[in-house]
């Protein structure tokens, strides 16, 4: 009797190595499909109607000073746009603080615009039936710096300040989950679903994952900025909210972008 | 006014090889807003695609097509310096045509 069951335990073992091994064959074959899904898409990435919006906001004249922000500085000289992004977030001379695309934009709006503060940051991102111009702007001068190496400068003080900053809240832990960035991506192959989650504490995973954004992201029909992204990192750990273009969202895109260096940026991208 | 579609009218071997870029919500009339009203169905029902003037496509497409669509066909015939336009009209009437050149 003794034997019988022994023999019948060491069966269902078996079993269950088995399936366990089939469970993560599966997982990965997913994960690959996942990567051909992406590629299949790549070739018409609904982003570029986001580029070619975003460069007609640019040159158009708006606002109470009824300006464009072609003379908008993004640290390359007034104008300049193409290979901006990848040396972004950067200090500023100008306000005597690092900034990075998203809250230098609304600085221009405000400076060459006249646009009031509150106005310019109001409602960045879009959603059903709602299109922004910040989304637009920053799909179009993202889109130039594709193909150019990521170089954030960390020279001046203030500079390595945010990078700092950025550190710390990257590994803070806190909120109602007792959450940090760090719980799910100072981690080797982890997942939220099918969704591979990038190890950002190395190098060849942040830089992967920091040039593929902003992105279009097909199940919300959006371009994703940076600045969303964070804002929903906070929410998935249920942070308090994370103001837009707050000091707190520079430094950690400044912690995050500094990693990347040397990489070439290839966004607007495509995610599910 | 809709925004302005993306063309891209290129030569593969003997043939144009055009892809398109459409901005549209694209809306099933399914879904619900947050205040369970159904959102009215609203999405593109017609497309042209001609070539110096004739058509060389014409798709009837429904409610299953995603936002933001992306068509990409080939057509014989066709040379570089060539004008390839395409039109859409959607379920409300709403149009929106644009043109290319073949590189």
């Amino acid at each position: 009797m003794n034997r019988t069951l022994g023999g019948a335990a060491r069966a269902a073992c078996a079993v269950m190595a088995l399936s366990a091994a089939g469970a993560f064959a599966q997982q990965r074959s997913a994960v690959e499909e996942i990567e051909r899904y992406r590629q299949a898409l790549g070739d018409g990435n609904p982003a570029e109607l986001w580029e070619a919006r975003g460069e007609g906001i640019w040159k158009k004249a708006a606002g109470p000073k009824n300006a464009s922000l072609e003379k908008c500085d993004l640290g390359l000289g007034p104008g300049v746009v193409k290979g901006a992004y990848a040396q972004l977030p950067r200090y500023f001379a100008d306000v005597d603080k690092v900034m990075d695309l998203e809250t230098r934009l609304v600085h221009c709006r405000v400076t060459l615009q006249g646009i009031s503060p509150e106005e310019a940051k109001k409602s960045p991102f879009g959603g059903p039936g709602r299109k922004t111009d910040n989304d637009a702007l920053v799909a179009f001068i993202t889109a130039e710096s594709r193909g150019i190496a990521m170089a954030v400068p960390m020279s001046h003080p203030k500079e390595v300040e945010a990078f700092e900053v950025g550190k710390k809240i990257f590994f803070h832990r806190g909120g109602p989950y007792d959450f940090a960035c760090s719980t799910c991506h100072a981690v080797d192959n982890v997942r939220i679903r099918l969704q591979d989650l990038p190890n950002l504490t190395k190098q060849a995973d942040a830089q992967k994952a920091y040039t593929a954004w902003p992105a279009y992201r097909v199940s919300q029909g959006e371009v994703r900025t940076f600045q969303w992204r964070l804002e929903d990192c906070f929410r998935q750990q249920r942070f308090p909210h994370l103001d837009f273009t707050s000091d707190a969202s520079i430094a950690l895109t400044m912690f995050l972008a500094r990693n990347a260096n040397g990489a070439p940026f290839n966004a607007p991208s495509i995610k599910r | 006014m809709a925004d302005p579609m993306k063309i891209r009218a290129t030569m593969a071997g003997d043939k144009v090889e055009v892809k398109v870029l459409m901005s549209h919500e694209m809306e099933t009339g399914q879904r619900k807003d947050s205040k369970g009203a159904a959102i009215p169905a609203h999405f593109i029902q017609n497309v042209t695609a001609t070539h110096n003037g004739k058509v060389v496509l014409s798709a009837e497409w429904g409610p299953a097509v995603s936002k933001n669509p992306f068509l990409s066909f080939k057509f014989a015939g066709g040379k570089p310096g060539d004008k390839v336009s395409i039109t859409w009209t959607d379920n409300k009437g709403e149009k929106r045509t644009d043109e290319a050149t073949v590189s």
